[in-house]
């Protein structure tokens, strides 16, 4: 406990944003709570209403609460998201320790079709896969998850290289233990810190992807309130009811910022030059927005 | 670049090209859907099973996966890339019409991009950790965080709605319709970038020529603007030919918002229309046009910078 207050009072940047997002992930959590009305419930007389009293964003094309569309909309995509990011965490780290570890012809396949991959603007093949497998929040996430593995798997195979040739992984193998055990004694054990770290870090940029992806009608479906989805709702009816557009628009980006702020300064406790460093080199840093700019 | 490099990338790129065509027509392959009643669909018509049966046979839908794909790879190689189900004309035809448009759209945005994002970067540099600075980041960090298709609307409703300013719907590709599409576009482009340079310019600052400039009694304009920035960029010339890349690949949701006719305001429509060949001219076409770009650029990054050529 001790322990834990000298870590927040020397790291204070880091806290404050810890705390913002927990309160948008309770947001999420006690959206019922929080929701002044039933998010799926279209009271046609009460069509376009601007914000006021009652209806504190206004209302929809459907006459919905918008507020409560909003604040519901943080647990599909926070949801949406943590599921994005797990995923991509896992098949990432899981094909970069193969490749790593057994190099020969798995870490060539493995590395050949993630070079295929990576040479290759992402949301492009997310449209393409979101869009042949037909839209569905689900696809939204496979599709994203088909196009940022690769950047798990380089780095995860970077780390398993720079640790496998170390002596102890020779005693290992030399006293007879067998390669699940080094794995995941070891090589698991080293690599996953820094895997975490990355995507916990991504996690802002996963969230503007889904989003992204639903507003061009690719991810979650009507009625699910999803941020993307509800600015492409609102689109046709920019004239007459704006705020349809303003305030889901708000809700990602404050969301957004806040996992990023959040990202940024874990990525600075953890090795204060890595993000500048990063950045002068166009290298691991320019690899995290990398999809952002296609947006 | 040896012209054996060259050679060899080259290689590389027609391997991948290979491996992303058989992804592309593997996935049209497997997905759920008719393409016959999809193409019907597209025109408006329901047909008959009868027609349907026929016209599978003669667009060859009923033989085995290989001889289909062997079919499209052959028809691939001597530039036919199919016939657009929802357009009714080739995809290639197609393709090359759209291209102009996006083309123009990356140019204006890149440009806009390093107007704004050059001169902040070094500002913000060399103004480590003052007030300057410290706004500079801030309009970065926002420009990161913010949903481009949320800008774009927000642009249209201010400029285009209450100002009246421009159109609101960019149907032509003139310098009004291009604008704001261009600006959406370019500010999270530079919000990225201007981090870079100011990144960048902060390393090259603490180098021994700096030093050394500055003792021979160079003006700091000179140094920072004649000595600085020529290598503080250089590492940035490679994000910018991927940039340059994706761009012309991936502006699909800005070119939504404002309905401009570009390539990826066509693969949306294209996807939504279940029009297989055109997805896959689509992505085929996107994929050598970024990996070309990339050779030239980092050709263009050799000859730039000496010191990286391969001996």
């Amino acid at each position: 406990m001790e322990k834990g207050f000298i870590f927040y009072k020397n790291h204070k940047q880091f806290t404050a944003f810890f705390i913002l997002a927990i309160v948008v992930i309770a947001a999420a959590v006690f959206a019922p709570l929080i929701a002044t009305h039933n998010p799926y419930e279209a009271v046609i007389t009460n069509v376009e209403q601007p914000p006021d009293g009652t209806h504190w964003f206004g209302t929809d094309k459907l006459g919905r609460d918008l507020f409560s569309r909003v604040i519901y909309g943080t647990r599909t995509s926070l949801a949406s998201a943590m599921l994005l990011v797990t995923i991509t965490l896992f098949v990432g780290s899981a094909l970069g320790i193969f490749a790593g570890y057994f190099g020969g012809i798995t870490d060539s396949v493995i590395m050949r079709i993630s070079d295929m991959m990576i040479s290759f603007p992402g949301l492009v093949l997310a449209i393409a896969v979101a869009g042949i497998l037909g839209p569905s929040l689900m696809n939204a996430v496979i599709a994203i998850v088909a196009v940022s593995w690769t950047k798990y798997a380089r780095l995860a195979r970077s780390l398993v290289l720079r640790i496998k040739n170390k002596d102890y992984i020779a005693a290992a193998v030399l006293t007879g233990s067998k390669t699940g055990y080094i794995l995941k004694k070891y090589i698991i054990k080293m690599t996953m810190p820094i895997m975490i770290v990355t995507a916990a870090s991504d996690i802002g940029t996963m969230i503007l992807e889904i989003a992204a992806l639903s507003f061009l009608g690719f991810g979650a479906q009507p009625p699910v309130p999803e941020w993307g989805m509800m600015l492409n709702e609102g689109r046709a009816y920019l004239q007459t009811a704006p705020w349809m557009m303003f305030f889901p628009g708000l809700a990602v980006f404050i969301v957004v910022a806040v996992f990023n702020l959040l990202g940024d300064s874990l990525r600075d406790i953890l090795d204060p030059g890595m993000l500048e460093k990063g950045a002068a080199a166009g290298g691991n840093y320019a690899g995290n927005t990398k999809y952002y700019d296609k947006l | 670049m040896t012209k054996k490099t060259i050679a060899s990338r080259i290689l590389q790129i027609i391997i991948v090209l290979f491996g992303i065509g058989f992804f592309t027509f593997g996935l049209t392959y497997l997905a759920p859907g008719d393409p016959v009643k999809a193409m019907y669909a597209a025109n408006g018509s329901i047909p008959s099973e009868e027609v349907v049966e026929a016209v599978r046979k003669k667009m060859g839908l009923n033989d085995p996966f290989p001889v289909q794909y062997f079919n499209w790879l052959f028809n691939c190689l001597h530039g036919d890339f199919g016939t657009s189900y929802s357009l009714n004309k080739p995809v290639v035809t197609v393709l090359l019409q759209r291209l102009w448009p996006t083309l123009k759209l990356t140019l204006f945005s890149l440009i806009l991009m390093l107007f704004v994002s050059v001169p902040f970067g070094v500002l913000s540099a060399v103004k480590h950790n003052k007030a300057a600075d410290y706004l500079i980041r801030l309009f970065s960090f926002v420009g990161i965080s913010v949903p481009s298709f949320w800008l774009g609307v927000m642009l249209i409703y201010i400029v285009a709605l209450k100002l009246k300013l421009l159109p609101v719907i960019s149907t032509g590709t003139g310098f009004k319709n291009v604008i704001l599409p261009a600006v959406t576009l370019a500010f999270p482009m530079a919000a990225k970038y201007t981090r870079q340079v100011r990144a960048a310019v902060l390393e090259e600052l603490h180098q021994d020529y700096v030093v050394g400039a500055r003792t021979r009694g160079l003006k700091e304009s000179t140094v920072i603007w004649w000595h600085v920035l020529p290598n503080a960029l250089l590492p940035l010339v490679t994000l910018f030919g991927l940039s340059f890349g994706s761009l012309l690949g991936g502006t699909a949701v800005v070119e939504v918002i404002f309905s401009y006719p570009g390539l990826g305001n066509l693969a949306v429509s294209a996807v939504t229309a279940r029009d297989y060949p055109l997805i896959q001219g689509y992505v085929l076409w996107v994929a050598l046009i970024y990996m070309v770009i990339n050779l030239f650029v980092d050709a263009a990054y050799e000859i730039l910078d000496p010191r990286t050529k391969v001996r």
